[in-house]
Parts: C-alpha cells; structure tokens; sequence
C-alpha cells in the first residue's frame, strides 16, 4: 500500500513536468519577445479596456457554493458505510437512512427558500 | 513468468536484472518513476489523436470533410498546431497575478492525468491499486475545477471573470450527483465481494471494482447510477452541451480567453483527455473494465478490451457534443439540483434496500442482479414521470401567465385576433 503512495506522489511530480516543459519551452526560448502596452492589455471586444475586473458580483454564485459544501462533507461519509456495506446488518440501513434523510432537508429548506431558482 | 500472462512483472524483472547494481530502495524507485513516465506519456499522447478523431467525427456530422491535409487522413494535424503553438510569443496580460495566471495550466493538467495512475487497464496492468481510488478521482478531479477557476480569476479579465465564476456554479454542482452516484457500484462491489468469498477486498479501489464485475458489468445492475455519473462527470468536463465556461457566443472563450500559446494547448489537452478520462472511468465503474473473453490469462487482450469500452464511451461524449445545443444556465442547475441529486439520492437509497433484501450471499448473484435492475427501473420510471408532470405543470403556470397579459398591439397572439382584419398586413 505504501508503494502506491509513492507511485502516485511520484506521478504527481512527473504531471508537473509534463505540462510545465513546453510552456517554459515556447515562452524562454522558441517564442518571440515583443512586448508592448497594447499588445499586453487584456481584451475587451476590441475596446480599449477600462474599469477594474476584481469587482463585487452576482450573489446567487455564492449560494450555490454554500449548497454544495453542505453537500459535499455529508456525502465524504457514505463511502465509509459503502466500503462496510457488506458486512453491515440490516439495522444499520436505517442510520444511513435517517442521516440522508437529514441532509436531504437541507435541500428541501433551500429548495422552499427558492435559492435553488436562477434570477 | 512469462511476457503474455504478466507483462509488468516481466518488464520489471528484465529491468531489475539489468540495473542490479543500483542499490535497493533506489532501484524500485526507479522502476517506478519509469512506470509513471509510460503511463503519462501515453496519457499525454492519447490527446494528439482523440483530438483529430474528435474533429473529423464532428465534421462528419457537420457534413463537412474536416482536417485531412496533414499526414495520412489529416492524423498529424494535432502535432502541427502543437508546433504552431509553441513558436507563439509568451503573453501575461496587464495586472494579471502572474504566479496564478502561469500555475493554472499547468494545475488543470496535472489534476486530468494523475487520475491516470489508478485506472486498472487490465488484471494486472495498473499504476497504483489505492485503497481509496475512487475518493483519489473525486479528490483529484476536484483540483482540475480550483485550476480553471484561478485561471479565470488571476487573468484580469471580465469575460474570464464570468467564465470563472459560471466554473465556481457548474462544475461545483455538478460534482455531487457524480460524487453520489460513485457511491452505488462501490455498495454493490462491497456485497457482491463478501457473497463470492473474495478476501483482501477494497471496495473502494478500482481495480477490485473491476474485479467485482466478473460476471454482470454494474451498467446492467444499476443504470440509474450509470446515467447520472455519466451525464455528471460530461458536465465536469466542461464541454458541450455544458460548455458554459467558455461559451464562445456569450464571452468568448470564458475562463482562457487571456491565454495563448502552449498555456492555451494545455488547456485544450486537459479538456480532451480529461474527456477520453470520463470514458474510461465509465468503462471502469460500469462497463466492466478490462473483462472480456481470455482477459485474464492474456492481459494485454483485456487492455484492448479496456480501451475499446473507454473509446465506446468516449465516441457517445463526442455524438453528444456534436448533437446538443449549449444548455441554458438556470436549466443547468434545475436539472442538476432538482433532477440529479434526488435522483441519486434515491438510487443509493433502493440498491442499500434491495441488496439487502435480496442477498446475494442467499439467493446468488444473478437473482439478486434482476432484482436491483428491476427496482432501478421502477425509480428511473417514478423519476420520469414526477419530471415530465413538474413540466406540465411549469407549461401551464407559463401559459396562464400568458393568457392574464392584456392584448398588445405586436403581441403574441396579433394573428389570431379577430380585432384585425386579415388584410391590415
């Protein structure tokens, strides 16, 4: 198991280099390397660009990430009980059971709430 | 221990005695790192021609001809733009946050191919056998969203911008019906494992949830699951029709609208491997892997077996990218929050049931596969119905609304209004 582990620490190291080559490839060496204020101004429809990028955005974005985390730390659990499915008696399918049940509601609350609606 | 029944272990043996005077822990970790340089490289080939099948294929259903001019059939095509790309001037936009903008290709292709180092091509043809595989693919592949989403953020850029932040809402929440639909085939791997007696079972890992489809691929046993995984991971792809972040007809090229070059190219190469990916790990978890005639005495018979079931897969993601409109946001996450997840939710929720109602340990397998393919039509069935009813019933919200607007002159009803003589136009 511990193999593994280094075969994929390993693989990790060997993905960065990878895509990492060409870019330094074409960006030192193949590349040309004529800058100038114009040319490195962000593109804006042909316009000259204006206004700061970084603003405050559309809220509804950030209510879906919150929907999501409340999603996705309660579904880490299940794969516990996946993995034990097996030798779990009968019993325990009503845990799992109550506790989807209880993070089902969430969704239901949010759903009644309307956020679930794109505006 | 010969080439056909174990190639890995024949390679390695030949390369151990080669290198016989590296001393120990140094070798092994050599043989690894030449391992994962395979592995990647054929990963990072793989592009090269899925993108120049992909393009001839949608030519063909575009009717038109489609790149043939390059090699034989148009097959260099790829490397000829590849070549092109890297002979672009480096360009990092004003204000940009350089360390982000530059890291982000190189992320969201790490985070595509070291979903690689799990896949099993055949029974004993894999990178690593983890314990947890199938939580390394969620885990993984969650690192190619925070990729996209860095790279629209740090390009200074308003359209990136959008496209980011349409990243930060799809590709998020298309993550849950995937990550719960997951869930299903590592159950039935689980309880199929303890009814066959198979010890030293990992559920989890995927190269024993291949194992554990030795007789029914989980396709049969639980499409449901199947589809919502396959709809859900299409949908973190990115691609059409869930193409948002980088709809080309509303922001132009979305979250790498700023890159060019060989940042742009690694973009690209994240996208189609990440695509032939999703086909591979439905071929994984559903399709039955590298299972097939002769698989196991000849494994590279069963890596043929693997990829034809990944290609298959992946043709489909390609018809469907070819077939379907771009899909409209808030249908993107109507479909998502209040079709898939509940969906998935109660797949989980009738195969814990019936797998243990049925249990495989007592009535066998093939009763119990029937059962579970049954309850997952009467769900798939109950599903259809509750969404084609809600459909009716938002139709006719819609047409009353309709009908209680007063009669405009251009209306939508001008023709059909008597007030008019029919020879006013």
């Amino acid at each position: 198991m511990q193999e593994s582990w280094v075969f994929v620490g390993i693989f990790f190291l060997i993905a960065a280099v990878f895509p990492a080559a060409p870019i330094i490839l074409q960006s030192l060496i193949l590349g040309p390397k004529k800058n100038n204020p114009v040319k490195n101004s962000t593109y804006e429809c042909g316009i000259e660009t204006f206004g700061d990028t970084w603003v405050q955005f559309k809220m509804q974005y950030y209510i879906f990430t919150l929907v999501f985390v409340v999603f996705d730390v309660g579904m880490m659990f299940l794969f516990p009980f996946a993995v034990a499915y097996g030798q779990a008696p009968a019993f325990t399918l009503l845990v799992v059971i109550g506790f989807l049940a209880i993070i089902c509601s969430a969704l239901v609350y949010v759903w009644r709430k309307g956020a679930l609606r794109w505006v | 221990m010969d080439f056909f029944s174990d190639p890995i272990a024949f390679i390695a043996n030949l390369l151990r005695t080669w290198l016989a005077f590296i001393p120990e822990p140094w070798l092994s970790l050599l043989l690894m790192t030449f391992g994962v340089v395979v592995v990647g490289s054929a990963a990072l080939v793989l592009p090269l021609f899925t993108i120049w099948l992909e393009r001839r294929v949608i030519a063909r259903m575009q009717d038109r001809i489609g790149p043939n001019r390059v090699g034989y059939q148009g097959l260099l095509q790829t490397i000829a733009d590849a070549i092109k790309l890297m002979t672009k001037e480096d360009i990092t936009p004003l204000g940009a946050d350089k360390v982000v903008y530059n890291l982000a290709p190189i992320l969201v292709v790490i985070s595509v191919i070291t979903m690689w180092a799990v896949l099993p091509f055949a029974v004993n043809i894999y990178g690593a056998d983890l314990n947890i595989g199938v939580l390394y693919i969620v885990a993984v592949g969650s690192l190619g969203t925070l990729a996209i989403m860095l790279g629209g953020w740090a390009s200074n850029n308003k359209y990136a911008l959008l496209g980011a932040f349409r990243t930060v809402a799809q590709l998020v929440c298309y993550e849950v019906p995937m990550i719960l639909s997951m869930v299903v085939p590592v159950l039935i791997a689980s309880s199929w494992a303890l009814a066959q007696g198979q010890t030293d079972f990992n559920p989890m890992s995927l190269k024993d949830i291949v194992v554990a489809q030795q007789s029914v691929p989980f396709l049969l046993v639980a499409p449901v699951a199947a589809l919502i995984f396959f709809i859900s991971s299409v949908a973190e792809t990115g691609r059409a029709p869930f193409d948002l972040l980088e709809a080309e007809s509303e922001i132009v090229a979305g979250f790498n609208i700023e890159y060019s070059g060989m940042k742009f190219g690694m973009f690209m190469v994240a996208e189609f491997l990440h695509a032939f990916t999703v086909g591979a790990l439905v071929a994984t978890l559903f399709l039955g892997g590298w299972h097939g005639p002769w698989a196991t005495q000849y494994p590279l018979l069963g890596m043929v077996y693997f990829l034809a079931k990944s290609f298959a897969a992946y043709f489909l993601i390609v018809l469907m990218r070819a077939a379907l409109p771009r899909i409209r946001i808030d249908h993107l996450f109507e479909i998502n929050w209040k079709f898939l997840v509940p969906l998935a939710v109660a797949a989980i929720v009738v195969t814990m049931v019936v797998n243990k109602l049925v249990d495989p340990a007592v009535v066998g397998l093939g009763w119990n596969a029937l059962a579970l393919f049954a309850s997952n039509l009467v769900v798939a069935w109950v599903a259809f119905n509750w969404a084609s009813a809600q459909a009716r019933w938002l139709r006719r919200q819609e047409e009353a609304k309709l009908q209680a607007l007063p009669d405009l002159p251009g209306g939508h009803d001008e023709a059909h209004s008597p007030a008019q003589p029919a020879g006013a136009h």
